[in-house]
């Protein structure tokens, strides 16, 4: 495939891109213009049970919130190995097949650890 | 010749546009019956009647409900961060719109036709998370917050076990475009070993949509609303489209995947004479049924049931699927290109010529 | 070929204009946001190039996964940033250092960069050859057999981060109770329920 005709295939994408954006952007707008606007302390304040908020509601969190994105990251990563090892894995044979295998053993290692070191454990 | 160029370009624009505006109205009409029909099922399994005054059997519902949001006060607390806020909705509502870009409706009738589609579809699904954690963090509530941190853990954990799952499809299909995937030839028995993969995908996109019984993130009785509290009017309309065309996003991802698109069901060959649209229209109602029906059946998990079922019960089980896949097609010579002919890295007749040169 | 130019041009500009303001945005948030853009127009790019599977990639791990985990860290910690930068100016002269150290090494790569003989022939080649095939299937092709020990090292220092993850961040709080599935299946009506027949009247 010549690169342009590549590309021509990604255009849509832009194009849709430009007017899914103008029309969020439009919607938003619009509602701001056509709508009522009387804003009181009231209104503006942020949504608590009816009493005064506090404090920031920016406050420290369970860490383990953050374990998980880490694990996802190297899932994540994993996976866009898989990716070009399935489409291709009639092509590299038993090499490709074990060479995988021998990554996911690796990996799976390391998921067996977490497990057992209760770090998928949720509190 | 310059000239004529610029006409084919504009040619070529303009056809872009007004299939892209058919899409986009298709799809939004789409959702707004997607509420009605949510609605009225829900109804009819609760022993009701659902929305039934406005129009003829209250068909003109979504309309209205979409004039009063639209008409409605936009408020932006004062404590907010007024730029991030307002994105976050236009975000969430644009990435559910652009990904159908790459989904086929029928043969070849497909705006972007790309060599990666299910790659480009994977990763707009995976930025999902920003509309929410954006909208989590500028609304600057604790619900919001809580919300958004659920939300996001939620939506992450169960993307490891559908790309796990994508990857046991492309084994059987062997290409990353979602044309070739949907025509490419699949025995009986691969059927039978996806089927299960099927099920767990189904299951992931009600937890990767947030919708019931994975709904913790919007759990009225908890959290109020989770990341959504403090947004009204039109804000709260996008969020709202977003969610819903999320839904039919991940519907007609699944039926690209693993029922045959456009094709006609279980291959039968004299149902072809109805247009191949109708048919993927019919698998999606189907797929948004079982939503509906998920909802008005199922009670809501626990977070920690809810992380326990993505990582200890769907990674590892569409983990050992991968490997089982891939090994049972490898014996069976079935993987696609698998009798082509040697092995690319026997034969020096598949390796680019730059690398031939070194070895 | 007018419109790949401007796509160039667009995506580059973005880019570059966006990485700036990662750096100099007041706002950690801000930044994180920039750098999600600039991911976007790099990803951009590599399709621009014919790189669709790179391109993909990039979006999926660095926008999906990598920037998450930034997002979350900047976005949820409580920092009084007016703190944080009345000690920067103590490290300035470190960074100018490192800086200027670094700037130095690349000038000195630049300058006694040589190609390799044959390097515009194999450059030629190899990207007719990533664009004449899927180059998701051409990258498959080589990965798992011809580059076989890097990728198993790739292996090794996932799982090394991931082992990494669990040691920084396991806590454990003593004292909470856990839902243990087996248990709850493994318990019987006949061990924990007795049914006693109770005559009218008589009580218990």
């Amino acid at each position: 495939m010549a690169p342009s005709e590549l590309l021509i295939n990604y255009l849509p994408i832009l194009v849709f891109l430009v007017i899914a954006g103008g029309m969020s952007i439009a919607m938003i707008a619009g509602s701001l213009l056509a709508g009522i606007r009387k804003p009181d302390s009231e209104k503006l304040s942020a949504y608590e049970c009816g009493f005064d908020a506090f404090s920031n509601a920016r406050s420290k969190f369970d860490v383990r919130y953050y374990l998980v994105t880490l694990l996802f990251i190297i899932f994540d990563l994993e996976i866009a190995f898989l990716f070009p090892w399935a489409v291709t894995l009639g092509k590299i044979g038993m090499f490709g097949f074990w060479s995988m295998m021998g990554f996911l053993g690796i990996l799976t290692v390391g998921f067996i650890y977490e497990w057992k070191k209760g770090g998928l454990d949720w509190e | 010749m310059m000239e004529f160029v610029l006409w084919i370009w504009g040619f070529w624009i303009a056809r872009t546009v007004v299939f892209t505006l058919l899409v986009t109205v298709g799809l939004l009409l789409a959702v707004a019956y997607l509420t009605y029909a949510e609605r009225k099922v829900m109804g009819a399994m609760q022993r009701r009647q659902g929305p039934m005054t406005v129009g003829p059997f209250g068909l003109l519902q979504p309309i209205a409900d979409g004039i009063k949001l639209f008409s409605k006060e936009t408020i932006i607390p004062e404590q907010a961060h007024r730029v991030v806020f307002l994105m976050a909705p236009m975000i969430l509502f644009a990435l559910s719109l652009i990904a159908w870009v790459v989904i086929p409706f029928d043969k070849d009738w497909v705006l972007a036709n790309i060599n990666v589609g299910i790659l480009y579809l994977f990763a707009i699904s995976s930025m999902g998370v920003y509309g929410v954690v954006m909208a989590g963090w500028a609304s600057n509530s604790r619900y919001a917050f809580l919300g958004a941190l659920r939300s996001a853990s939620q939506m992450v954990s169960y993307e490891v076990s559908m790309g796990l799952i994508i990857v046991c499809v492309l084994l059987v299909a062997g290409s990353l475009n979602l044309q070739e995937i949907v025509l490419a030839p699949r025995p009986f028995w691969t059927q039978v070993l996806l089927f299960p993969m099927f099920i767990v995908f189904t299951i992931s996109i009600l937890a990767e949509t947030n919708r019931a019984p994975f709904d913790l993130p919007e759990g009225e009785s908890e959290i109020t609303g989770g990341f959504m509290v403090e947004y009204s009017a039109m804000t709260f309309a996008l969020f709202f489209l977003g969610e819903y065309a999320n839904m039919i996003l991940m519907s007609a991802i699944a039926v690209t995947l693993f029922l045959g698109g456009w094709l006609p069901p279980f291959g039968l060959a004299f149902l072809s004479f109805v247009p191949g649209i109708i048919w993927f229209a019919l698998k999606v109602a189907f797929m948004l049924f079982v939503f509906i029906w998920a909802r008005a059946t199922l009670p809501r998990f626990r977070y920690d049931q809810l992380m326990r079922l993505g990582w200890k019960v769907f990674l590892p089980l569409t983990l050992v699927w991968v490997v089982m896949t891939a090994g049972l097609l490898m014996t069976f010579n079935a993987l696609p290109g698998q009798n082509d002919g040697a092995y690319a890295y026997e034969s020096t007749a598949n390796i680019p010529a730059n690398i031939k040169a070194e070895q | 070929m007018v419109v790949q130019a401007l796509a160039f041009y667009l995506f580059a500009v973005v880019l570059v204009l966006s990485a700036l303001m990662v750096i100099t945005a007041r706002n950690p948030v801000h930044s994180v946001l920039f750098l999600i853009l600039a991911f976007f127009n790099a990803a951009g790019l590599f399709v621009l190039l014919g790189a669709e599977f790179i391109g993909m990639i990039l979006v999926i791990v660095y926008v999906g996964a990598v920037a998450v985990l930034f997002l979350f860290v900047v976005m949820m910690l409580d920092i009084n940033f007016s703190d944080l930068r009345k000690g920067a100016m103590q490290f300035v002269p470190i960074g100018l250092l490192i800086g200027g150290i670094l700037l130095f090494e690349l000038g000195t790569l630049y300058a006694t960069w040589q190609f390799a003989p044959a390097v515009q022939e194999k450059l030629a080649a190899a990207a007719s050859v990533a664009i004449e095939a899927d180059n998701t299937k051409a990258l498959g092709e080589i990965l798992y057999t011809k580059y076989f020990l890097p990728f198993q090292m790739a292996g090794m220092i996932l799982f090394v981060a991931m082992i990494g993850a669990i040691v920084l961040t396991l806590r454990h709080r003593p004292g909470v109770r856990r839902q243990k599935v087996s248990l709850q299946h493994a318990r019987r009506a006949e061990d924990v329920l007795e049914i006693q027949k109770v005559p009218s009247g008589t009580g218990v």
